[in-house]
C-alpha cells in the first residue's frame, strides 16, 4: 500500500468533480430508479419535440388554405374503412389532417402554458421578494391582494381578464394579441403561490445575521436577495412550477374549449376538441378524441414529473 | 371567540367591497354603457339625456355607492342581450347550478374519503396502486375533457344517459328541481360525475396525505403502545384527526365546484348560471358579468367564513383559549 | 428470580437504499422485577430502537433480524400481531419523550384514559372513569374531577407528562419503558417526574427500562445501567460501579465529560471524534477509532460482553483476545 494514496492531504485534494456529485445525487438516483418518471419524461419530450418541429413533421400545413381540399374532409383514421393513408388520424370537416392539427395545436398549448408559467413565476417571485424584504405596508398590500385573489379559482380570473380584453379591444382582435392576452390572464391567475412561498423564505433569511451584516456593510438589497434568498427557494418553486405548468395547460385548453381562447384559425388542443365535439354524435369521433388523448398525455406526463420532483426534493423523505 | 368572528366578518366585507370595486369598474368603464344599451337610431341628445338620467355624470364615489347599495338590494340592472332584469335571469338558473354542484360535491366526498382512507391504511396493496393511478389521471384530465369522454362513452357508444339538458324538472315555489323525475336524475349523472371527478381525486389525495401524516405522529404511536385495537387507532384517532383539516379544504372546494360548474354546463348544455355567464362573456353583456362576479364572490366569502367557524367548533384548541397550568 | 424482561442477542435492521442499516446488533440484557435499568448513550446509539423493539413497534421495512425478547420467560418477539397488541399497554407500558405530541389533541384526557382502561379490562365506562379519576390523583393532578374533562393543550408540560404516565400505567403493566421521559421538560419539573415515575413503579411493582442520554437522571434513579454505543452494549452493571469505576474506555470518557459541581475542577474531558454513522460502523470494536487505549485486536475482532467484577463489559482490555485470524 503506497503511503501516498492514504496521505490525508492527497485524500482531501481528490474531491469528486461537480458532475460526479450531480450524477450521484439523490435527485438523479430517484429519477433513474423510477420507471414511471422516465416514461413520463420521455412522453413529455416526444410531445414537446414534435410540437417544436411541427412544420417539418406535419404532413400538411392545416392552416394554409391552398392545401386544403374539401373533398378530403370527414375521413376516418388510416386504419379504418374509408381511411386514407395520407391522413394518418383522419380529417376534420374542412379537410384538415388531424395529425397535423394536433402537432400545431400542441405547439400553441405548450407555448402558452410555458409562457404563462414563466410569467406567473417571475411576477410571483418578484412580489414575494419585495413583500418579504420590505415588510410593513408594501407587504400588507401584496398579501391582501394575494388573499383576495386566492379566494377565487384561477379560471374565473382568467375568464374575467379575457372578457375584459374582449370588451376593450372589440371582436376584431388581432390574433397575436389573443396569444398574449391568454398568457397574461393565465399568468396573472397563478402568481399567488409563488409569492407566498418566496415571501416566507425571504422572511426567514431576512432575519439571519449574515443578511444584517451585509446590510450594514451597504450591499444593495437586490444583490442580497438574489444571491442568498433565491437559491434557498429554488426547490419549492420548481415544484410549484411543474404543478402550475400542468394547470396552465389545462386552463388554456379549457378557455379555448369554451370559445374564449384561441380561435379556430389558430387553434390549440382545446379549440380542436371543441370543434370535434360537434361531430361526436355523427360518429366522427377522431376529430375530438385524438386531440383529447394528446392533451391528456401531455398533462399526465407533466404531473408525473412534478410528483417525482416533489418527492425527490422533499427533505422529510430523504 | 367573539373577536375572532368579528375579525372574520370584517375581512369578508373588505373582500366583497374590493370585488364590488372591480365589478363596478367593469360595469362603468369597459365600453360605454349607454351605447350598449340603446339602438343605433337613438340620437345624441337622447343618449345625453339617458346619461344624465342614469346618473352617469355624477362623481365616481357616488356612483360606486349607488352601485353597492343597489347590488345589495339585488338590483343589477338589465341585461344588454335580453333587456330583462339580470336578477331574474340569475334566479331562474340558480337551482340548476346548485343541484349540479351539490350532487357532484356529494359524489366526490362519498367516494373520495373512503378511497383516501383505504390507500393510507393499505399502502402497498394492488388496489391502492390502482386508486392512486386513477387519481393521477383524474387530476390530469381537464373537466371538459372528462365530459367529452363520458359523452363519447355513454350516450354515443352505449346509447344510455342523455348528453345534454336537464331532463324534466318540477317547480317547487321559486325552485326548479330535477331530482324528482327519472329523466331529471338520469340527466344529472354524467354532469355530476364530470364536475365531481376532479374534486374526488383531490379529496382522495388529501385524505391519504393527511392520514399518512397523522399515522406518523407521536400520539398514534402512543395509542398503539397502549395496546388500543387497530380499529380504535385507525378510525377512532387517526381518521378523526385527518378529517378536521380535510373538511375545511373540502368546504373551500365547494366554492370551486360552483365556479367550475360553468365548464360542465357548457359541455352538457346544462341550463345553469355558468352557461349564462359564458354567453355573457361571449356577447360582452357586462351587467350579467358583473352580477355573476359579485354573486360568486359572495358565495365564496360566505363559504370561507362558515368553514372557518366550523373549524373553530371542531378543533378544541381554537375554541378554548385559556390555558390552565 | 425470573427476570421480567430478558433480551437475548437482539438485532434490528433497516433495509435502506444504500444497503442494510443495523440499528442494534446482538444486544442482550435482563431486567428483574422492581428493578430500574438505565439505558444510556449518545443520540443514534440505538437506545430508543431497543425500547421500540421490545414493545414490538418497529415499523416496516425495519425488522427484528435476530435474537429474542422474553417477557417473564415467554417469547414475545414472534407473536402474531393481535396477541402482541394485547400485551402492549397491559403488560408493557411505554412513555415517550414529548408530552405535547403524545396526546391526541382532539380528545379529552378522561376519554383517552377510559378508552385505554376499557380496552384491556372488563370494566364498564363508569367504573373505568372512577379508576381514571384515582389514577389522575395518584400522579398528582390537582382537582381531578375537573381536569378529567380538559383537553391536552390546557395542561402545562409537566402536568401533561403526568397524564402520560397515568395512561401508561393505567392497567398496571409489569414493565415500563420510558424513552427520554424528561428531555422535553423544564429542569425543575424533570426531578418531579422522575421521582413520580420511580415511586409509581415501585408501588405497582413494575420493572423499568429508562432510556436517556442524561447521566444525572440515571445516577438518581437507576439500579443498573447499560451503556450503548453504535448499536451495541459497551458496558452494563450496577449504577454506582459504572459511575465511580467505569471499565469501558467509552464509559470512562462519558463520566469524564460530566461537569461536577463538587470538588475537582479539572478540565472536562472530551472524547475526540464522533459516533460513527450506522451505515459506516468500523470493523472490530466500533469504538476503536476514538479509543485512547485501542491496541492490536481492536480493529479486527469484535468484543463480546463478558463479566468483570460486578458488571459486564465488551472490551479487549479485560478479556483474552483471540490470536487466530478470524475477523468479525
Amino acid at each position: 500500500m503506497s503511503a501516498q494514496a492514504n496521505d490525508p492531504v492527497e485524500v482531501m485534494l481528490r474531491k469528486p468533480s461537480r458532475l460526479s456529485v450531480i450524477m450521484h445525487s439523490d435527485l438523479v438516483y430517484s429519477f433513474l430508479h423510477s420507471r414511471i418518471t422516465i416514461v413520463a419524461a420521455l412522453v413529455t419530450l416526444v410531445i414537446v419535440l414534435a410540437a417544436a418541429f411541427a412544420p417539418w413533421i406535419a404532413t400538411q400545413d392545416p392552416y394554409d388554405l391552398r392545401v386544403l381540399d374539401i373533398l378530403n374532409s370527414h375521413n376516418p383514421p388510416a386504419w379504418l374503412k374509408g381511411g386514407d393513408p395520407q391522413f394518418l388520424l383522419g380529417t376534420d370537416d374542412q379537410g384538415r389532417d388531424v395529425f397535423s392539427t394536433i402537432l400545431y395545436g400542441s405547439r400553441q398549448s405548450i407555448a402558452i402554458g410555458v409562457m404563462a408559467t414563466l410569467f406567473a413565476g417571475i411576477l410571483g417571485i418578484s412580489l414575494g421578494l419585495i413583500a418579504g424584504y420590505s415588510g410593513g405596508t408594501v407587504d400588507a398590500i401584496i398579501m391582501r391582494a394575494a388573499d383576495i385573489q386566492s379566494t377565487f379559482p384561477a379560471i374565473l380570473i382568467a375568464m374575467l381578464i379575457d372578457g375584459t380584453s374582449r370588451a376593450l379591444f372589440g371582436e376584431q382582435r388581432n390574433e397575436q394579441i389573443v396569444f398574449w392576452v391568454m398568457v397574461l390572464s393565465i399568468g396573472l391567475s397563478f402568481w399567488v403561490q409563488y409569492a407566498r412561498t418566496v415571501r416566507g423564505s425571504t422572511l426567514v433569511e431576512k432575519n439571519k445575521d449574515y443578511v444584517l451584516a451585509a446590510r450594514l456593510i451597504g450591499i444593495r438589497p437586490g444583490k442580497i436577495l438574489f444571491r442568498h434568498v433565491l437559491p434557498n427557494v429554488v426547490g419549492p418553486v420548481l415544484v410549484i412550477a411543474t404543478i402550475n405548468l400542468a394547470l396552465a395547460i389545462i386552463t388554456e385548453a379549457t378557455l379555448s374549449f369554451l370559445g374564449l381562447g384561441l380561435p379556430s384559425t389558430q387553434p390549440s388542443l382545446g379549440t380542436l376538441i371543441q370543434i370535434g365535439q360537434k361531430y361526436l354524435f355523427a360518429g366522427e369521433w377522431w376529430i375530438a378524441i385524438f386531440p383529447g388523448i394528446t392533451l391528456a398525455a401531455l398533462v399526465l406526463a407533466v404531473n408525473l414529473l412534478g410528483d417525482w420532483l416533489r418527492d425527490a426534493l422533499n427533505p422529510k423523505l430523504r | 371567540m367573539l373577536a375572532f368572528i368579528i375579525r372574520r366578518l370584517l375581512q369578508a366585507i373588505v373582500v366583497m367591497l374590493t370585488v364590488a370595486l372591480i365589478a363596478f369598474t367593469l360595469f362603468r368603464f369597459v365600453g360605454d354603457p349607454i351605447n350598449m344599451m340603446v339602438g343605433i337610431e337613438t340620437t345624441a341628445e337622447e343618449r345625453a339625456q339617458l346619461r344624465q338620467q342614469l346618473g352617469l355624470n355624477d362623481p365616481i364615489a357616488i356612483q360606486f355607492t349607488r352601485f353597492v347599495v343597489s347590488s345589495a338590494r339585488l338590483n343589477f340592472g338589465n341585461s344588454y342581450q335580453f333587456k330583462t332584469p339580470v336578477i331574474d335571469l340569475i334566479a331562474d338558473r340558480f337551482p340548476a347550478t346548485m343541484e349540479l354542484a351539490l350532487a357532484s360535491a356529494l359524489f366526490s366526498l362519498l367516494i373520495g374519503i373512503p378511497m383516501g382512507v383505504y390507500t393510507a391504511l393499505h399502502r402497498r396493496s394492488w388496489l391502492s396502486n390502482i386508486f392512486l393511478a386513477a387519481s393521477l389521471i383524474g387530476i390530469s384530465l381537464p373537466t371538459f375533457l372528462i365530459g367529452i369522454l363520458l359523452i363519447f362513452l355513454f350516450p354515443v357508444t352505449l346509447g344510455i344517459l342523455p348528453s345534454f339538458g336537464r331532463g324534466d324538472v318540477v317547480r317547487l315555489g321559486f325552485w326548479t328541481t330535477g331530482l324528482l323525475t327519472a329523466s331529471g336524475l338520469k340527466a344529472l349523472i354524467l354532469p355530476a360525475v364530470t364536475l365531481g371527478l376532479f374534486q374526488m381525486t383531490l379529496i382522495m389525495r388529501l385524505v391519504r396525505g393527511e392520514m399518512m401524516e397523522v399515522l406518523r405522529t407521536d400520539y398514534i404511536k402512543f395509542a398503539r403502545a397502549r395496546g388500543l385495537t387497530d380499529r380504535a387507532v385507525n378510525f377512532g384517532h387517526a381518521l378523526k384527526n385527518t378529517l378536521v383539516p380535510v373538511m375545511t379544504i373540502a368546504g373551500l372546494q365547494l366554492g370551486s365546484i360552483i365556479a367550475f360548474a360553468l365548464i360542465t354546463e357548457s359541455v352538457f348544455q346544462w341550463p345553469g348560471m355558468g352557461l349564462l355567464f359564458l354567453k355573457a362573456v361571449q356577447n360582452v353583456d357586462i351587467p350579467i358579468m358583473s352580477a355573476y362576479l359579485l354573486l360568486v364572490a359572495f358565495i365564496f366569502v360566505t363559504i370561507n367564513l362558515i368553514v372557518d367557524l366550523l373549524y373553530a367548533v371542531v378543533d378544541p384548541r381554537i375554541r378554548i383559549d385559556a390555558k390552565v397550568a | 428470580m425470573t427476570s421480567v424482561l430478558s433480551v437475548r442477542n437482539l438485532t434490528v435492521e433497516f433495509p435502506t437504499r444504500r444497503g442494510i442499516l443495523t440499528a442494534i446488533d446482538d444486544v442482550s440484557f435482563d431486567i428483574g422485577p422492581g428493578e430500574v435499568l438505565g439505558v444510556v448513550g449518545e443520540s443514534g446509539a440505538g437506545k430508543s430502537i431497543t425500547g421500540t423493539a421490545v414493545i414490538g413497534l418497529i415499523e416496516p421495512p425495519g425488522r427484528i433480524a435476530g435474537g429474542e425478547v422474553l417477557l417473564r420467560g415467554q417469547r414475545i418477539d414472534n407473536l402474531p400481531p393481535e396477541q402482541m397488541r394485547r400485551i402492549r399497554g397491559k403488560r408493557i407500558g411505554m412513555v415517550f419523550q414529548d408530552p405535547l405530541t403524545s396526546l391526541n389533541p382532539l380528545y379529552r384526557i378522561g376519554d383517552q384514559l377510559v378508552e385505554t382502561i376499557t380496552t384491556h379490562t372488563n370494566l364498564s365506562n363508569a367504573q373505568a372513569r372512577t379508576k381514571a379519576l384515582s389514577l389522575l390523583a395518584e400522579v398528582g393532578i390537582p382537582a381531578p374531577e375537573m381536569r378529567i374533562e380538559a383537553y391536552p393543550h390546557q395542561f402545562s408540560g409537566g402536568m401533561r407528562q403526568r397524564v402520560v404516565l397515568a395512561l401508561a400505567l393505567a392497567v398496571e403493566p409489569e414493565l415500563v419503558i420510558a424513552d427520554e421521559p424528561t428531555t422535553a421538560l423544564d429542569v425543575s419539573v424533570q426531578a418531579q417526574i422522575i421521582a413520580l415515575l420511580k415511586r409509581l413503579c415501585a408501588q405497582h411493582g413494575a420493572a423499568v427500562m429508562l432510556i436517556t442520554h442524561d447521566m444525572g437522571v440515571i445516577a438518581e434513579t437507576a439500579d443498573r445501567v447499560a451503556v450503548m454505543y453504535a448499536g451495541r452494549i459497551a458496558e452494563i452493571g450496577p449504577v454506582r460501579d459504572v459511575i465511580k469505576a467505569p471499565l469501558h474506555p467509552y464509559t470512562k470518557g462519558l463520566m469524564g465529560s460530566i461537569p461536577s459541581l463538587t470538588g475537582e475542577s479539572d478540565r472536562l474531558v472530551q472524547i475526540p471524534g464522533s459516533m460513527p454513522r450506522l451505515t459506516a460502523i468500523p470493523s472490530g470494536c466500533p469504538f476503536h477509532p476514538r479509543c485512547p487505549r485501542a491496541f492490536v485486536p481492536c480493529p479486527t475482532f469484535r468484543p463480546e460482553l463478558q463479566p468483570e467484577a460486578h458488571s459486564q463489559v465488551a472490551c479487549w482490555l479485560y478479556h483474552p483476545f483471540p490470536v487466530t485470524a478470524e475477523a468479525s
